[in-house]
């Protein structure tokens, strides 16, 4: 019955060949350009002869050591996106602690997962303007809101104070994402084995036990994904914070990819700084991942390990049985 | 000590419920009220607008859609580029990841764990660190202002074929595939006619959040497209801010909430599948 082997490896060669040519055509080659832009000293509209500069990185010292604007925009980055994740990890998991509570059994859950993800489904550039209009000043809907609280007694100008405008853009992000992180989280306790819970339960275990002695440790490697794929989104925050303020005031809001897009696309025209500033964007995107493969990678070692000694038991135990 | 234990868990029990409820119920408003006050603005005059908040519509929406559309803002254009865009570069992405997925999952070829390694890779590359060679290689090729530079990258889609391939390794038995060959049928139309049909369910998915991504995106259109009549919903948006609309606050929410309207149709129409895509993308076992 054995029939001739017709060798089908070709086809998986062709069937990737798309995908293949896509990523060399429109990301692998774009990145390496970019590199290269980064030594040279192309700027302006008009296309002019481009040299490498007699000191290759110029471009990345500069913006390093000489450019306030580009290290205010890491630390806005950096600070915007560490105010939006604590409340939006804080916030999830509060909610997926009481989503998934047997005893409380809270009602309409599909209502309020449906409710607390909305935002994050809508148009961000939408988003931010529609936000700089909500706080729009001296009439507009936060101020008429707090006043008729009594919570303020004149118009407040938010958008000019720095903390505040920053403040703001951490909200937004926080807002847009909790009910993300909370559905991810969720469905990481449904996948935990229900077995663990009623042990837990059995030895008389409170809820607030359960959760942090069960629940947690088993939600390890699911928040940890979720704390760099946010890291690394946060990296490039460009939406709201271009379209709120257009990174003002004073540049309290400008993230790096709003900084890269005004160098390149305004006024002056800077390719090559914008060059640099990407690739040193790009540098700490790869650091981050990398410490996710890492860190991934040694869990499920890990467990294999595991799962080969229990085995290895088991057969040593059987053999003594025979 | 454990019967008083038990009466006091009862009564911490229906405080906790209460409080559980109203933050529940505080963060749903939170998620509805500025798009509800964007709608209900978008009714009202710039008096109205300006004497202070209100939560029910009122009767100007005729004079603020009119003022908006006297502009230069144009939501049918942008619509319709939106929609072309989003539209074909969700076909290149579901189609495209799903052949790649098939390639890792079906045929046994040297390079494919290699392959899927880059893969996992490339999907961590921010967009931003592409973004000033690829405008400089397309710019090159004078393709500003053209819709392919932001349709044809999505044919490489990582995020996807890891989805599709996780879809695959659970759902697809290679007997199908044989039997498929032993029919005498090309490997191409086994994938078109026997595999795609299987993936129809992740593909939906994936579809949905591969569309709402394009539609949403605002960082490579407006790089690429200069020109008013190429404008994207988002680079529309834009307008919205600048000086032209500076005192129409009604015709701005009108603005705003053209540009958002399909989003809440789609999403109230299949928020069940959309939630439950989320929730997939998470377990990533």
């Amino acid at each position: 019955m054995r029939r001739k082997g017709i060798n089908y490896s070709k086809f998986g060669y062709l069937f990737s060949l798309p995908f293949l040519l896509a990523f060399l055509v429109f990301s692998f080659y774009p990145v390496l350009y970019t590199a290269v832009i980064g030594f040279t000293d192309m700027k302006g509209v008009i296309p002019k002869p481009v040299h490498i500069l007699d000191h290759p990185f110029d471009n990345f010292k500069y913006l390093l050591f000489d450019n306030v604007s580009f290290r205010t925009s890491l630390s806005n980055t950096a600070l915007i996106w560490i105010l939006n994740f604590i409340p939006q990890m804080a916030f999830a998991l509060l909610l997926t602690a009481w989503f998934t509570n047997q005893r409380l059994k809270v009602r309409g859950q599909g209502a309020f997962k449906v409710l607390l993800y909305m935002p994050n489904i809508i148009t961000a550039s939408t988003i931010a303007v529609l936000f700089n209009s909500l706080f729009s000043y001296p009439m507009g809907p936060i101020n008429s809101l707090f006043e008729t609280f009594g919570w303020i007694h004149e118009p407040v100008n938010f958008l000019q104070d720095k903390t505040t405008a920053r403040g703001i853009v951490a909200f937004i992000q926080f807002w847009m994402w909790y009910g993300n992180t909370m559905i991810i989280l969720i469905a990481g306790v449904m996948g935990i084995n229900p077995a663990l819970f009623e042990a837990a339960s059995i030895d008389g275990a409170s809820g607030w036990q359960i959760f942090f002695r069960v629940t947690l440790p088993s939600l390890r490697t699911i928040m940890l994904y979720t704390l760099i794929t946010s890291t690394i989104g946060g990296l490039q925050l460009f939406d709201i914070p271009q379209l709120f303020l257009y990174g003002g005031p004073d540049d309290a809001t400008l993230t790096t990819s709003v900084f890269i897009y005004g160098q390149a696309f305004k006024g002056s025209y800077m390719f090559n700084r914008a060059a640099a500033a990407s690739m040193i964007m790009f540098a700490i995107a790869a650091v981050l991942a990398g410490l996710l493969f890492y860190l991934m990678r040694d869990r499920d070692a890990a467990r294999a390990r595991k799962a080969n000694r229990i085995r290895n038991k088991a057969a040593k135990a059987a053999a003594r049985g025979v | 000590m454990a019967k008083k234990n038990r009466s006091g868990s009862t009564v911490s029990l229906t405080l906790n419920k209460t409080v559980v409820y109203v933050v529940c119920i505080v963060l749903a408003l939170l998620s509805i009220l500025p798009f509800w006050i964007m709608f209900v603005n978008a009714t009202r005059s710039t008096e109205e607008i300006q004497s202070g908040l209100s939560l029910i519509p009122s009767m100007h929406f005729k004079t603020n859609l009119d003022v908006l559309l006297s502009k230069s803002f144009d939501p049918l254009k942008g619509f319709f580029n939106s929609l072309m865009i989003s539209g074909f570069s969700t076909i290149c992405a579901v189609y495209f990841s799903s052949l790649t997925a098939y390639a890792l999952v079906a045929y046994n070829w040297k390079m494919r764990q290699a392959f899927f390694t880059v893969i996992m890779l490339v999907m961590m590359i921010p967009a931003q660190a592409s973004a000033i060679g690829f405008y400089k290689m397309m710019y090159q090729l004078h393709w500003t202002n053209n819709f392919l530079p932001l349709i044809l990258p999505s044919i490489a889609a990582p995020a996807i074929v890891f989805f599709m391939r996780q879809y695959l390794l659970a759902t697809l038995s290679m007997e199908i595939v044989e039997a498929s060959r032993i029919d005498g049928a090309g490997e191409f139309y086994t994938f078109n006619r026997i595999v795609m049909p299987i993936m129809v369910p992740a593909i939906a998915t994936q579809a949905i959040f591969a569309f709402v991504a394009s539609w949403n995106n605002l960082f490579m259109p407006l790089i690429l497209l200069t020109e008013k009549s190429k404008y994207t919903l988002p680079i529309m948006v834009s307008l919205l801010k600048g000086d032209i609309y500076k005192t129409e606050f009604g015709s701005i929410y009108m603005g705003l909430s053209l540009t958002v309207l399909p989003l809440f149709v789609i999403y109230f129409l299949l928020s069940r599948y959309i939630i439950a895509g989320v929730a997939l993308g998470g377990v990533k076992e």
